[in-house]
């Protein structure tokens, strides 16, 4: 539809500006990437996953790495020094001119998804304002959501290209295109495995809608109707994409130095700066507890670890009051937290509708519950419940919820005085647009937002003049230079909490529909 | 979608679109002696913080007229003051007489950046946002529209925000008389527009149709009575807002004349740098700087400004064409009013400010400004053609040629548009990317600005055609514009 190519053309205009005007070379994932096409041009692929001569080791999956090696076959053009891997923060004007370009040019597959998501939006009847019509509202929420433009085109990593990935494999499944989804969706998770985050979802739906062909009449599974020839195709497309992408690393041998590159879990429990997960509630709650003890005088100040936990360099350490947590605790409770929303997808699936709910849940539920999560993971929930956000009205309110807080908790990441403006400009308008172009497409059905939902949003205004504004000019800011980083996490994290719980019970005390054959 | 979150979305979008320009090079940046514009506001700041109010416009011992004299009217020199009573809490080695000069840092940048994002957010922006909702007629969405386009002109962006100079306070201001005088409120409109000349001398340029509106306002309400009445307020308005500005230099009438003399700096050439004016292109064929003396040049350029008394697009461009001692950032003054106008002649007045853009490219090229260049442009004129239709409005009556149509209907309207812009670009990449020859070291700036001034010329003379063209009772109406 016009407006939405439109919306389209002026996103790709400000995202080109975007990163042309603010794109900076001094963020560490423009080195990391660097380094990746260094390694992938420079050296033969057996030692791909044992280099470390730089500090940011190859940690994707081997797909990634072809991808970064035919990207460098276009950037020997431009600069061959950025392809010497001892160039160790090499930033030539022709290195950064590449780089945010090839960003740029490879956004054309979320542009290219969102418009395959827009097609999937239902058009209510009756003839609308251009602005106030679903499809233009999701284009726009996809297009310029600040996570993303503040991720990747400030930032600077490839989100857009796997985001489009995800988007488009999700699209596929709402049009039942289901091979399609699952073969874009196993490029995904070979091009960065954080998406194991939702293969449950992925997995359970395609399982039980897919290769069971029918249902019975109240829903349950007819396990007659099982076709053998689906799940084969199915395992095909898994097996020959992983293949593709493992192949030569099984072949030589190196799986396990490959799998110990993806999955560090040295890392310690909480990035730096805590993601606004369950944990950052927890390290609180430990933290205070410790100090409540030492007041008390019920704890000794000498056995307590030293107060690291949000130091500047990632690193492992111990919890003084409350249980250690460990990564197979995480996973324990990662897995207990999606095992309802799998379950509810099996025992009554409420097709595509149903599996995008799912997916939403398993990757909240990963956030909130996993080892070392990164506060951009947020945007794997935030960007796939837009499509919900323009259909429900429910479900627009949660979105505004997480999405604000999502989103707020990504100001950490841009710390530097010239970015604020930028960041608060940014956030402004997209809250702005969000709150009212969602407000005017559900207007008939009462208002989007609790009042206690409305005053938790702007005690983040609150936090946010606090932090950047009030903090650094306090006497606070020598001696303890991270509370608003604290503070940050934790207000978010409450947020993340109450949408997470409330996505839940939409799913669950959904009324039944009548699942669809496929 | 409701209005107020539409507008807010599209200020706060120009918002980023100037910020974002303001992370860019400015002018004389990083080079000694003399540096550039964002140095002389610097020191304008340091002469009027540290020095007193007698000395600011005096070369003394402290305060060297060579290096950056003030040469704007005291408005200026306020502002300037205002700006180092808050550098020098942040941080006092910025305005340290003497010390500070070519004081560069990252620091100071975004401080300077800053000053000039406030002015243009408590003055500029407001005064266009109000202007596009009550002073143009449209559904709320054209309104819209024409706001934003009015607020991603690149030619103001570039210059304010990258050359760096504080033009939107003066444009601001005097948007404010127009909007003042818009709405009725005579006596409000010339005291603003008496702020904006008190603040730049260049606002002389739309001194003209001001006067001419109000006095034939004046006349109109009956010279005795009313119109007398009004006459006097105004006159005492102007006065009073005048010396109100004026004050400290009035004690001595050797201060008052010094000031003016730094003001109009009539000892200086006909023309800097190569800026798309008549004598600049005419130059090129017969030398006329050789031929005539000063004080010649000076009438001569009177007596070609005189006649265009009504509209001010033609009396701001008239002035920019046949003017004394121009810069080519003057064609922001003529620009304003071309903006005014997006709404009943957008493809004519993109078109003016797409050239107006276009014509400064050589200083912009200088301050290291191309990337912020190429992409403002053409987010402009994206913007402007898919939100106001421009490309649409090219029938003969649209363009309201009226009785001169036979005269021009031979002239193929959206090609030469094409040709145009094809033009542009094409003289864009080459004065950015070729070398010119060594023996015609200027060919590529010379090009741009004769280029620019054709344009110039041909908008010129269609906005005369179209205004002289109109039928009488829309006249009236046009003259509050």
């Amino acid at each position: 539809p016009e407006p939405s190519s439109a919306a389209g053309w002026a996103s790709v205009i400000r995202r080109i500006s975007l990163e042309v005007r603010f794109g900076a070379a001094r963020s560490t994932d423009f080195e990391v990437h660097r380094n990746w096409l260094a390694i992938t041009h420079s050296l033969p692929v057996s030692r791909w996953y044992y280099e470390n001569t730089s500090e940011w080791t190859l940690d994707y999956p081997p797909l990634f790495a072809w991808f970064e090696l035919g990207l460098s076959q276009v950037a020997r053009r431009f600069d061959a020094n950025m392809l010497q891997v001892e160039n160790l923060n090499y930033a030539s004007p022709a290195t950064v001119l590449f780089q945010r370009l090839s960003v740029i040019v490879t956004d054309v597959v979320f542009i290219y998804a969102a418009r395959e998501c827009c097609r999937c939006v239902r058009e209510p009847k009756g003839s609308r304002d251009v602005l106030s019509r679903p499809s233009f509202v999701l284009a726009v929420l996809l297009l310029w959501n600040f996570g993303l433009l503040v991720v990747d085109h400030i930032h600077f990593q490839y989100n857009g290209f796997l985001f489009g990935f995800l988007l488009l494999s999700v699209a596929k499944h709402l049009q039942s295109q289901h091979l399609q989804g699952a073969l874009l969706f196993a490029f995904l998770l070979n091009l960065k495995h954080i998406y194991l985050y939702v293969a449950p979802a992925y997995g359970v739906y395609l399982l039980r809608s897919y290769c069971f062909a029918q249902d019975n009449k109240d829903g349950s599974v007819r396990w007659s109707s099982f076709s053998p020839l689906r799940l084969l195709a199915l395992g095909a497309i898994v097996t020959s994409v992983c293949a593709l992408s493992f192949g030569p690393f099984i072949a030589m041998g190196q799986l396990p130095q490959v799998l110990s590159r993806l999955f560090p879990f040295k890392r310690g429990l909480c990035h730096a700066y805590w993601a606004p997960n369950i944990w950052a509630l927890y390290n609180v709650l430990d933290k205070s507890l410790a100090v409540l003890g030492v007041r008390l005088k019920l704890l000794e100040e000498a056995e307590l670890p030293p107060a690291s936990m949000t130091g500047g360099l990632v690193q492992e350490f111990e919890h003084s009051v409350l249980p250690s947590v460990t990564p197979a605790v995480t996973l324990v409770c990662t897995l207990l937290s999606i095992l309802p929303a799998v379950a509810s997808i099996w025992l009554r699936p409420h097709g595509a509708q149903g599996f995008l709910r799912c997916l939403l849940l398993c990757a909240l539920g990963c956030f909130m519950f996993g080892w070392h999560v990164h506060e951009k993971a947020i945007l794997i929930a935030i960007l796939p419940l837009s499509i919900l956000a323009v259909e429900s009205r429910e479900d627009a309110g949660i979105f505004l919820i997480l999405t604000t807080t999502g989103h707020y908790s990504l100001f950490p990441l841009l710390f530097t005085p010239a970015e604020l403006p930028i960041k608060v400009v940014l956030m402004l308008m997209f809250t702005i647009f969000s709150f009212t172009a969602l407000r005017k497409l559900h207007s008939a059905q009462g208002s989007l937002l609790h009042p206690l939902e409305v005053i938790y949003l702007l005690g983040l205004v609150a936090v946010a003049i606090a932090c950047e504004v009030v903090f650094p000019l306090s006497p606070w800011q020598q001696r303890l230079p991270f509370l608003p980083l604290l503070v940050t996490s934790v207000y978010c994290a409450m947020g993340v909490c109450y949408a997470f719980l409330r996505l839940y019970a939409s799913l669950l005390l959904r009324r039944e529909e009548k699942p669809k054959q496929l | 979608m409701q209005t107020w979150s539409l507008v807010s979305i599209c200020v706060l979008l120009a918002i980023i679109a100037r910020w974002g320009v303001s992370l860019n090079s400015y002018s004389g940046a990083g080079k000694p002696p003399m540096f550039g514009d964002y140095e002389a506001q610097r020191h304008w700041q340091e002469v009027t913080y540290n020095l007193p109010i007698q000395e600011w416009y005096f070369n003394t011992t402290n305060n060297d007229l060579n290096y950056w004299g003030l040469d704007y009217p005291p408005l200026t020199a306020y502002h300037s003051w205002i700006c180092a009573y808050i550098a020098k809490t942040i941080n006092p080695e910025w305005v340290e007489l003497h010390k500070s000069r070519g004081y560069e840092s990252t620091q100071h940048k975004l401080f300077m950046r800053m000053t000039v994002l406030v002015a243009d957010l408590l003055i500029y922006i407001p005064a266009v946002v109000l202007y596009c909702l009550y002073l143009t007629d449209g559904s709320s969405k054209k309104k819209v529209s024409i706001m934003f386009c009015f607020l991603l002109y690149p030619g103001l962006i570039l210059i304010d925000y990258g050359h760096f100079q504080y033009n939107g306070v003066s444009l601001g201001f005097a948007l404010w008389g127009i909007l003042a005088l818009g709405l009725g409120w005579d006596v409000l409109g010339s005291m603003a527009f008496s702020l904006a000349l008190n603040y730049k001398q260049m606002e002389l340029y739309h001194a003209l149709p001001f006067f001419c509106y109000l006095l034939g306002k004046c006349i109109k309400t009956g010279l005795i009575g009313r119109g007398l009445f009004l006459l006097v307020r105004i006159g005492v308005t102007v006065l009073a807002t005048f010396a109100l500005c004026w004050l400290p230099f009035l004690a001595e009438p050797s201060q008052a004349m010094q000031v003016v003399r730094r003001i109009f700096p009539v000892a200086r050439g006909l023309f800097e740098d190569k800026v798309a004016n008549t004598w600049c292109s005419l130059n090129t064929l017969i030398k006329i700087k050789s031929i005539l003396s000063g004080d010649s040049h000076f009438t001569l350029c009177f007596l070609f400004s005189v006649p265009q008394c009504h509209f001010k697009v033609n009396s701001s461009l008239a002035f920019f064409l046949f003017s004394f001692q121009v810069h080519e950032k003057s064609i922001l003054l003529a620009a304003l009013p071309a903006c005014l106008l997006l709404n009943d002649l957008p493809l004519m007045a993109l078109w003016f400010l797409q050239a107006s853009t276009f014509s400064m490219l050589p200083l912009f090229l200088k301050d290291g400004l191309l990337v912020p260049y190429i992409v403002t442009s053409l987010g402009f004129l994206f913007f402007s053609i898919y939100l106001l239709s421009a490309l649409d409005h090219c029938s003969e009556d649209k363009l309201r040629l009226g009785a001169y149509n036979k005269l021009f209907y031979w002239l193929p309207k959206m090609d030469l548009f094409y040709i145009s812009i094809a033009a542009m670009v094409g003289l864009s990449i080459a004065t950015a990317v070729l070398i010119p020859p060594p023996h015609l070291p200027d060919l590529f700036p010379v090009l741009v600005s004769t280029t620019a001034f054709l344009h110039f010329l041909g908008t010129f003379i269609h906005f005369n055609v179209v205004q002289f063209s109109e039928p009488p009772s829309r006249k009236s109406q046009k003259k509050s514009n």
